[in-house]
């Protein structure tokens, strides 16, 4: 039926199982609807959220989210003007990833801020003196570069680019796609950057605040690492992912086993830099706040295995797999590896979301619990969805893996 | 905010804040004005399309 709009040479599923297979994602992001109608018609009384917990469940997954879409601007980075031609079998696989990601979280955030229609209030009557504005600003200048990155590929469909004037459009957006991702390069830096810059100037709280550089505290730049070091691997689980469930090979061994090399490699510099930020928050900022490192763990269900969990588990182990050659070959091992490695940043994110709201903070404050209500995990597992309903339509529908015919080709009958 | 807005202060914060927002905007616009005249150049027959690769 849908035929005339699959690309030429390759073969796809039949429309019924294509429809079956998008059906829970659909039950999600209708799940996710009512969930936002009833946050946006009564308000965000629907949710946990408090005084303490101005940060919570959505957050978590906004900041998740676009650690893990950061493969976009680094492919994207490494392509264009690296110059990696390696890479151009996995880009459009890594903008869709990031298009998906990021427009997922600004549609979260818009739910999250109470009041949509006011969220351009931020932009023009910025603070200057937040980092948040700094976020808002690149990471709404950022999805709009992505998008102008997805409509080539979206214009290479069949159908549409028998349309003259679309087709020379796409091919012009390619042509300067060089300078799109240099601008999405620097938006995405600097948002990283500001996200994790956020916690650390947060003073009134030891267990994010840290010291820096200049106006900046040492986790803008770890986020910034963190999230270079596994948006690669969070685009090397969704290629793969769907390799398995096509039963196909989609990209070369050669440009996987680059992303993940680096990958490895950027994650080693982020531990060891991670460890030092760690050794310095121990043994720096928390006694000067009267505190201990086991202050923040006395109550509540967060002990300090979170840490060891985002360290060693999510952390050395995956580096070291990555690191390895024969780790990186071997199939069942890069995806333990990529899966941790995102594990990992979710842990992180989590980290200092949750935990940083919920420790005592002053010796007469209590612990704070915190539990997402229906209405929460609606709006979260609706990006879930989303992603999944686009992306299945970007790989039905586009050209999204250049080298799919040559990796596959048809018998001829 | 625009240096017309009754907000905006002569700082050098103010400067650097927005200065790089606009240049990003810039670009992005730029581009986009860039891609939007070439194009309409080779559909009335002004400008030959380039040949494609990749």
């Amino acid at each position: 039926m849908d035929s005339p709009l699959i690309p030429h040479g390759v073969k796809r599923c039949t429309p019924g199982v294509f429809f079956l297979w998008t059906l829970p994602w659909l039950a999600l992001l209708a799940w996710g609807g009512l969930s936002a109608f009833l946050c946006l018609w009564k308000g965000l009384n629907q949710t946990n959220m408090s005084n303490v917990f101005a940060f919570a469940l959505w957050i978590v997954f906004d900041l998740a989210v676009i650690a893990l879409g950061a493969g976009a601007f680094f492919t994207g980075f490494l392509t264009y003007i690296v110059g990696r031609k390696e890479l151009k079998s996995i880009i459009n696989t890594a903008v869709v990833i990031g298009f998906i990601c990021y427009s997922g979280a600004m549609v979260m955030l818009g739910i999250d801020i109470g009041q949509p229609v006011r969220g351009w209030f931020i932009m023009w009557h910025a603070n200057i003196h937040s980092m948040l504005v700094e976020v808002s600003f690149c990471i709404t200048c950022y999805l709009v570069v992505l998008a102008i990155e997805f409509i080539p590929l979206i214009l290479e469909n069949r159908q549409i680019e028998k349309v003259k004037e679309l087709r020379f459009l796409g091919h012009n957006l390619h042509e300067i796609m060089a300078v799109f991702a240099a601008t999405g390069t620097f938006l995405s830096f600097f948002h990283q950057g500001s996200l994790g810059g956020m916690f650390g100037v947060m003073y009134a709280r030891p267990f994010a605040a840290r010291e820096g550089f200049y106006i900046w505290p040492w986790t803008f730049f770890l986020f910034v690492l963190s999230a270079i070091a596994c948006g690669p691997c969070f685009t090397i689980l969704c290629t793969k992912l769907t390799e398995f469930l096509s039963r196909k090979k989609l990209v070369p061994d050669d440009a996987i086993e680059f992303l993940a090399k680096l990958s490895g490699r950027l994650l080693a510099v982020y531990l060891i830099l991670k460890t030092f930020d760690y050794l310095g928050w121990i043994y720096g900022i928390v006694p000067r706040s009267g505190l201990t490192f086991m202050d923040f763990f006395r109550d509540g269900p967060y002990g300090v295995w979170l840490i060891v969990a985002e360290m060693i588990f999510c952390g050395l182990l995956p580096a070291i797999i990555l690191l390895t050659p024969g780790g990186r070959k071997s199939q069942g091992a890069l995806i333990f590896a990529s899966l941790l490695n995102c594990t990992g940043i979710v842990l992180n994110r989590f980290l200092f979301i949750i935990v940083t709201l919920a420790v005592p903070v002053m010796p007469f404050d209590r612990f704070w619990g915190y539990l997402p209500t229906w209405q929460e995990w609606g709006i979260g597992l609706a990006v879930v969805g989303y992603g999944f309903l686009v992306f299945s339509l970007a790989y039905r529908y586009l050209p999204m893996f250049p080298k799919e015919i040559e990796l596959n080709p048809v018998p001829s009958e | 905010m625009t240096p017309l807005s009754f907000e905006w202060q002569w700082n050098i914060e103010y400067v650097i804040f927005f200065g790089l927002l606009y240049v990003a905007l810039g670009i992005i616009g730029g581009g986009i004005t860039f891609v939007a005249i070439k194009t309409a150049l080779q559909v009335f027959g002004f400008m030959r399309e380039r040949k494609f690769h990749d």
